[in-house]
């Protein structure tokens, strides 16, 4: 793994887990947090809505509530405290303006 | 011992109706004192809704609300201040054929009273307001309507008094009124006295206490509003969003600010404790309303709740304010008891309470707020608990 | 005879004590957790499938980490024990709860033991809002709990032992750490060493992690002022500049900075419980109103652990079990309370040392005045030191709730927890009032974002 912001140092021998960012497909390994997963490949979780650029969490502990991304349903995730499964499809852009309409 | 401190008016109670009243009133020259127990707009003001609506009114209330509407419009050039107030309409939905008449009904009515309705249904209603649930069969729309900051509203019309020369006393709770001789007496609980020929009662959720105290009673009980606000989330929902319905918990309302967070409120009230001067949300209350929130605009069900809050309004049995002058004391009037629907109003009150105290009368008809509309009732409760305690005794 | 219901909030070193007295005493409590495994932070536990040993991730605290997971495993079948599940408002005698997303119950309770544990206390710097920029406990998290370093080349910056634990964590499981940076200056912990002789134990070990960082080549710099973290919006921190403490600038090209200055308690619960706070000047923070034993000022409501007191993870643990004994005592409940004093005293000598750590590494106040106008105070909002200013000086939003309604600072979805002291200090300097008088961010439901799916579930009022 190149790119990324995440270093991992140990565990590294688990059963892998495919998930889709943005389109892409990425593989995490059984037992990361999406936030780990995300970061181990896009290297940021989110966009801040207020102009300062992309945001990769701060406390990894539930408490700053900085690593919500979305799904493609448009579910809500935590990410640090969402262990990835097996197809999660999320975007790390937001919501586009469209958002409220009823489908 | 410090001299009272005097002016033509004193104002009791700074949130909006006082600080807009305190602030026309300087405009009109009159000098004034505003007393806030504790800061200006901290109470009901602060945690209203926002909503600058006119449709829906109780149709007498509409020519307050005209003129009220016309200042929300130049608040900017009036305060050096905004309050973020954004033209963006209002819209209230309804489920069923049977509430489609009514809000029909209302539309053709507040027409004779000035206000232009649109009622749309159909691919119409549809087209324009596709958050709306399948559940909501069609709509009325009032394009003038909007919203602004209810956080702000208040302390930039304090602020703009202040700079406009009134006094501006905050941390300032009154003990007691009283007429002593052609002056009012107003003293505060620190031990300073305040005097004016004038005194105007906008205490709120507290004004009935002091009405009393002048013998006009007034049946007002407290409640807490069942406010929230979402996360942050692109702007896509324009106007103000409501409901029209004969049912209470399903009068639910939300408006999103251009930051992206989606302010809601109404379902069921929740109990108050004024003395402590704050309130809390139910939890069930906060539960229903998000059930109810997720059938008017069901896409608001992905989104988080950030927190809730509540405050403390004064609702009168009648759903109307008190406002007018006093009926029985000269030189004292009363702005207080707006019922969960001051907001909007706040910036016409204040208007309106500063030209009748300046000229004795206001071009506005604000006779259906009259506080002697009580006067009759109470002098039957005054009557009743004598009989009984003799027929006790 | 019906068994009183007692509630205990966390699954850490308090609330597993907690428990365990409870249970001992022949009650059933209820644990609600918002973790997926039980042990807290401190002890937090790696998930299912993780190789590494106690001695990896706990390094000296390994045995107390495994004794504690035992015994949180031996009472499991005992408790009600409910993992993944927020307690987001608490009203007169009942804890409301969401689990599974939007799962919604309410829980009565006779008696509710809050051990909600803490966070990082951080002080905003110039660009720690770029991506790449974590707290202290973060960094140690994506280490103990995801066996990963936050970056390639890491810069830890702050105060407070965590600073040295968790550079030397890094260290030791193969990081690269460039540098440490130290708000506090040497002076100021040579002046705490007899507080800090209260527990040598921790004395020794703090001396022997600033040992492997120094055999490991990390700079370690004490007396530092931090000036800004730097680097793009797109591609997150890429530097961090301080002031060293002879006024030179330092600067070190990183991808990631750890940043901390000791912790603040997770007291929202607490607030919405209506527990009286007060303000200790010592740590210039408000903290909830406890006598010895944990009781709060609100009757049934007991407080443990560093949601209340910051006294580590020895003192939650023997917080924990005194505020059992204390709810049993309250209930009635026949139990043994031989071990109170003992506990008690215990606290004393946590309470000398919290004291010395204070003292060693304080929370640096003035840098909250300090801070450039364009630096952002609160994250969630992107709202900057200036306009926090503005709003003091234009709009006289001199009281914290008053200063948060018209600037949004602690408006976001963290509700204030990195940036409520800093911007209490910030507008503290600014209208030139002492920082008690600023006051506090008033507590609101929900205690973490609540979903609006969130379901009524009529049926889940439980007995």
């Amino acid at each position: 793994m190149t790119a990324g912001r995440f270093i991992r140092l140990a565990e590294t021998v688990r059963a892998p887990v495919r998930l889709e960012a943005d389109g892409k497909p990425i593989v995490a390994l059984e037992g990361d947090t999406l936030l780990v997963a995300l970061l181990g490949s896009v290297g940021h979780l989110r966009h801040s809505e207020f102009g300062d650029g992309v945001r990769a969490g701060l406390c990894l502990m539930g408490a700053c509530q900085d690593c919500w991304v979305w799904t493609e349903h448009g579910e809500r995730l935590r990410a640090c405290t969402t262990v990835v499964r097996e197809g999660l499809r999320v975007t790390t852009g937001p919501l586009d303006a469209t958002w409220p309409n009823h489908a | 011992m410090p001299e009272d401190l005097k002016a033509d008016v004193i104002v009791v109670g700074g949130g909006l109706m006082g600080a807009a009243s305190a602030f026309f009133l300087r405009k009109r020259g009159r000098s004034v004192i505003l007393l806030e127990r504790g800061l200006v707009g901290q109470q009901a003001s602060g945690v209203s809704f926002g909503n600058v609506r006119r449709q829906g009114r109780y149709l007498p209330q509409l020519p307050l609300a005209h003129r009220s509407r016309a200042i929300w419009g130049q608040t900017k050039e009036l305060l050096g201040d905004d309050a973020e107030f954004l033209v963006t309409g209002h819209v209230r939905g309804v489920y069923d054929e049977a509430q489609a008449a009514v809000v029909e009904k209302y539309a053709k009515d507040a027409r004779g009273w000035g206000l232009d309705l649109e009622l749309v249904g159909g691919r119409e209603f549809r087209r324009r307001f596709p958050f709306f649930g399948a559940n909501v069969i069609c709509g009325s729309y009032s394009p003038d309507d909007g919203h602004a900051n209810p956080r702000l509203a208040a302390p930039a019309f304090g602020r703009a008094a202040a700079r406009a020369g009134a006094r501006v006393i905050e941390n300032c709770e009154v003990l007691a009124i009283d007429k002593d001789g052609e002056d009012f007496r107003v003293q505060a609980v620190d031990g300073r006295t305040f005097r004016a020929p004038s005194a105007l009662i906008c205490a709120g959720a507290w004004g009935d206490k002091l009405s009393a105290a002048f013998g006009e009673p007034v049946p007002m009980t407290p409640h807490g509003p069942s406010m929230g606000v979402t996360e942050p989330v692109p702007y896509g929902i324009i106007p103000v969003v409501g409901v029209s319905t004969k049912v209470a918990h399903e009068v639910v309302y939300f408006r999103q600010v251009k930051r992206g967070n989606i302010v809601f409120g109404g379902g069921l009230r929740g109990p108050d404790y004024p003395d402590l001067k704050r309130a809390y949300v139910l939890p069930e209350n906060l539960r229903r309303q998000l059930r109810e929130l997720r059938r008017l605009a069901p896409e608001l069900g992905k989104l988080q709740v950030l927190r809730t809050w509540s405050g403390i309004e004064g609702y009168m049995r009648d759903e109307l304010p008190v406002m007018g002058p006093s009926g029985r004391v000269s030189g004292l009037y009363y702005a207080f008891g707006f019922c969960g629907h001051g907001f909007q109003l706040g910036p016409g009150v204040g208007d309106v309470m500063a030209e009748l105290i300046d000229t004795g009368v206001t071009t506005t008809p604000i006779e259906p707020f009259h506080i002697r509309r009580f006067a009759a009732s109470a002098a039957n409760a005054q009557t009743t608990p004598r009989a009984a305690a003799s027929a006790t005794a | 005879m019906a068994q009183p219901r007692v509630i205990v909030v966390g699954a850490g070193p308090a609330g597993v004590r907690c428990a365990q007295t409870l249970v001992a005493a022949g009650l059933t409590p209820t644990v609600v957790d918002e973790g997926r495994r039980d042990g807290g932070q401190i002890y937090r536990r790696q998930p299912e499938g993780f190789k590494r040993s106690y001695v990896n991730l706990y390094g000296s605290e390994a045995t107390k980490a495994q004794d504690l997971h035992r015994s949180f495993e031996a009472i499991r079948p005992k408790v009600d024990y409910r993992p993944e599940t927020l307690a987001w408002n608490v009203t007169a005698n009942k804890l409301h709860v969401v689990h599974d997303g939007n799962q919604t119950a309410t829980l009565p309770f006779d008696a509710l033991v809050v051990c909600s544990g803490a966070t990082d206390r951080l002080m905003p710097v110039e660009g720690w809002n770029l991506a790449g920029c974590y707290s202290l406990g973060g960094a140690q998290i994506a280490l103990k709990s995801q066996a990963c370093a936050i970056g390639r080349r890491v810069v830890f910056m702050g105060t407070g032992p965590l600073l040295y634990l968790v550079a030397s964590q890094y260290v030791q499981a193969g990081a690269t750490v460039l540098a440490v940076l130290d708000t506090s200056r040497f002076s100021q912990r040579v002046r705490a060493l007899p507080a800090l002789a209260a527990r040598p134990g921790l004395l020794l070990k703090g001396m022997t992690l600033n040992r492997i960082l120094r055999k490991a080549g990390v700079a370690v710099h004490s007396g530092i002022t931090p000036l800004r973290i730097t680097g793009a919006a797109s591609t997150g921190v890429q530097g961090v500049t301080v002031r060293s403490s002879v006024g030179s600038e330092l600067h070190f090209d990183c991808d990631a900075v750890a940043l901390g200055y000791h912790l603040r308690a997770e007291s929202q619960l607490a607030d919405l419980a209506r527990c009286e706070f007060q303000f200790d000047s010592e740590s210039r923070q408000w903290l909830p109103k406890i006598d010895r034993d944990g009781r709060s000022t609100t009757s049934g409501v007991y407080l443990a652990g560093d949601g209340a007191r910051i006294l580590g993870a020895d003192g939650a643990e023997a917080a924990g079990r005194l505020a059992a004994l204390a709810v049993l005592a309250d209930l009635g409940q026949p139990a043994s309370l031989d071990q109170m004093p003992k506990l008690r005293r215990t606290l004393d000598k946590m309470d000398r040392f919290r004291r010395g750590l204070i003292q060693a590494f304080p929370w640096p106040h003035a840098q909250a005045a300090a801070l450039p106008d364009a630096a952002v105070v609160c994250r969630c909002e992107t709202i900057t030191a200036g306009e926090l200013r503005r709003v003091v000086n234009d709009m006289g939003g001199s009281e914290m709730n008053r200063a948060k309604a018209f600037s949004r600072v602690g408006m976001g979805r963290c509700q204030g927890r990195f940036c409520g002291h800093a911007a209490a200090e910030v507008v503290a300097h600014a209208a030139g009032v002492p920082i008690e008088m600023v006051g506090r961010l008033r507590g609101q439901a929900p205690v973490k974002p609540l979903p609006m799916a969130a379901l009524e579930n009529p049926g889940a009022v439980n007995a």
